[in-house]
């Protein structure tokens, strides 16, 4: 399978979020700060790509019957591992990210690639499709969460970037982030859930604008390009 | 114990409603709200199955896995239970109340991956409720998605003749409008109860 096609996919023309419209929840409700946003992406990364792994390396011996049972429990698993390595070695975004980590378990996105996609393909295009999903999922977690932040609270890269001690990266969510402008005068209402039903719905209106413009260029340049093959016959 | 059992109760349907504050029952949400009649379908059975897993799984966490030392497994626990429950509900109906069984259809199966019913679940316990405290959450968080959800689902039947740019149909126009209730809903956020 072609590595550039599944990356494409991923990050556009099938993203999971702005084009197959799952996984929303977690998308709208952790998206506050770039800290949140990046920690929950990565997580859904890794997660997807070992549930990928394991569900396609074992696709041939799970009976149709009960296979949603079987991808179940896969993902709760590996979920509980992340669950547990997050709450021992980054406590601050485990904190932050609360009842969203073990929700992971019912994120669309995981069953839904296992259903769609690992059940068909092998190991190996499995791992990379796992990969590329979850970038598509973490840019647009990560474009939330800016958008959010700058207009919300006139900040970048809460939680994530401190610049009190110098300019580092920090995972301990004590990070006050880079200040664009004063706090007061952000839209707070944009880190409440409104802003959240609100940006997604933005966001994914602009892609679709983007997608159908796209198809009519392409359709148009195929026009055309008849049209010239065309006129040459009549020409010769 | 009264006292709070009411402002458990009134968090979960108006304060912290399950949809519009806390993000918990999206799809489902967004997916069955096209008419009021199976919006309130699919409100009637997340109330049932929220109600009964959270009772089930409080029984399930303090007599088998919290003696037994297995509390890290409370996610994979929980989602199986919900999953068995799911099943066993519809079997139940199938059975014994055809006619609810035919309205409900394809919604009962899909109960299983609304993050709300795992959600109240994972919150039960982190909120170290009692027994009975759980059961009430989990009732009236189902309440309050059945209340989010025909609400929204009579705002969404009017978008439908509305006059909207062409991108944003579908999804979008669908979101958009869900801010808005959920910005009506933040009015109950200043509300305190006792």
């Amino acid at each position: 399978m072609n590595r550039k096609q599944q990356f494409k996919e991923g990050l556009i023309t099938n993203n999971p979020v702005l084009v197959q419209q799952i996984g929303m929840c977690a998308t709208m409700a952790i998206t506050t700060t770039l800290f949140n946003g990046v920690g929950m992406g990565l997580s859904v990364l890794i997660i997807l790509t070992c549930c990928n792994v394991v569900v396609a390396a074992l696709r041939k011996i799970i009976p149709d019957e009960i296979r949603l049972a079987i991808f179940v429990v896969v993902i709760a698993g590996f979920v509980t591992i992340v669950d547990l390595l997050l709450q021992a070695f980054i406590p601050a975004l485990s904190a932050a990210l609360g009842v969203f980590i073990p929700l992971i378990v019912v994120n669309c996105i995981i069953i839904g690639r296992a259903e769609a996609f690992c059940q068909k393909n092998t190991v190996k295009d499995s791992f990379f499709d796992g990969i590329f999903q979850g970038l598509g999922y973490t840019c647009v977690l990560i474009i939330m969460c800016v958008f959010r932040e700058l207009v919300g609270s006139g900040r970048f890269g809460g939680g994530l970037i401190d610049i009190a001690n110098g300019f580092r990266f920090t995972l301990d969510g004590t990070g006050g982030g880079i200040q664009i402008f004063p706090e007061e005068f952000g839209m707070s209402i944009m880190n409440l859930p409104f802003g959240g039903f609100l940006t997604l719905g933005l966001l994914i209106g602009l892609m679709q604008y983007a997608l159908k413009r796209s198809e009519k260029k392409k359709k148009e340049a195929d026009r055309a390009a008849k049209e010239a093959a065309a006129l040459k016959e009549v020409e010769e | 114990m009264l006292a709070n059992i009411l402002s458990i109760s009134l968090g979960a349907i108006l304060i912290n409603n399950f949809i519009f504050s806390q993000f918990l029952g999206c799809c489902p949400f967004l997916g069955c709200s096209n008419k009021v009649d199976t919006a309130a379908g699919m409100g009637l059975a997340v109330v049932f199955v929220m109600g009964l897993a959270s009772a089930i799984c409080w029984v399930i966490d303090n007599y088998i896995l919290i003696p037994l030392n297995l509390a890290f497994l409370e996610t994979l626990a929980f989602i199986l239970v919900i999953a068995a429950l799911v099943q066993f509900v519809e079997m139940f109906l199938k059975k014994s109340v055809p006619s609810l069984y035919s309205a409900l259809g394809i919604y009962l199966p899909l109960i299983t991956t609304n993050c709300a019913v795992l959600g109240v679940v994972l919150l039960n316990v982190q909120n170290n409720y009692n027994f009975i405290e759980s059961l009430v959450y989990g009732i009236t968080g189902g309440l309050g998605f059945m209340l989010a959800i025909v609400l929204f689902a009579s705002v969404r039947e009017r978008t439908q003749f509305s006059d909207y740019p062409e991108c944003f149909e579908g999804f979008p126009i669908c979101l958009v409008s869900a801010a808005l209730v959920a910005m009506a809903f933040m009015g109950f956020s200043g509300m305190k109860i006792f």
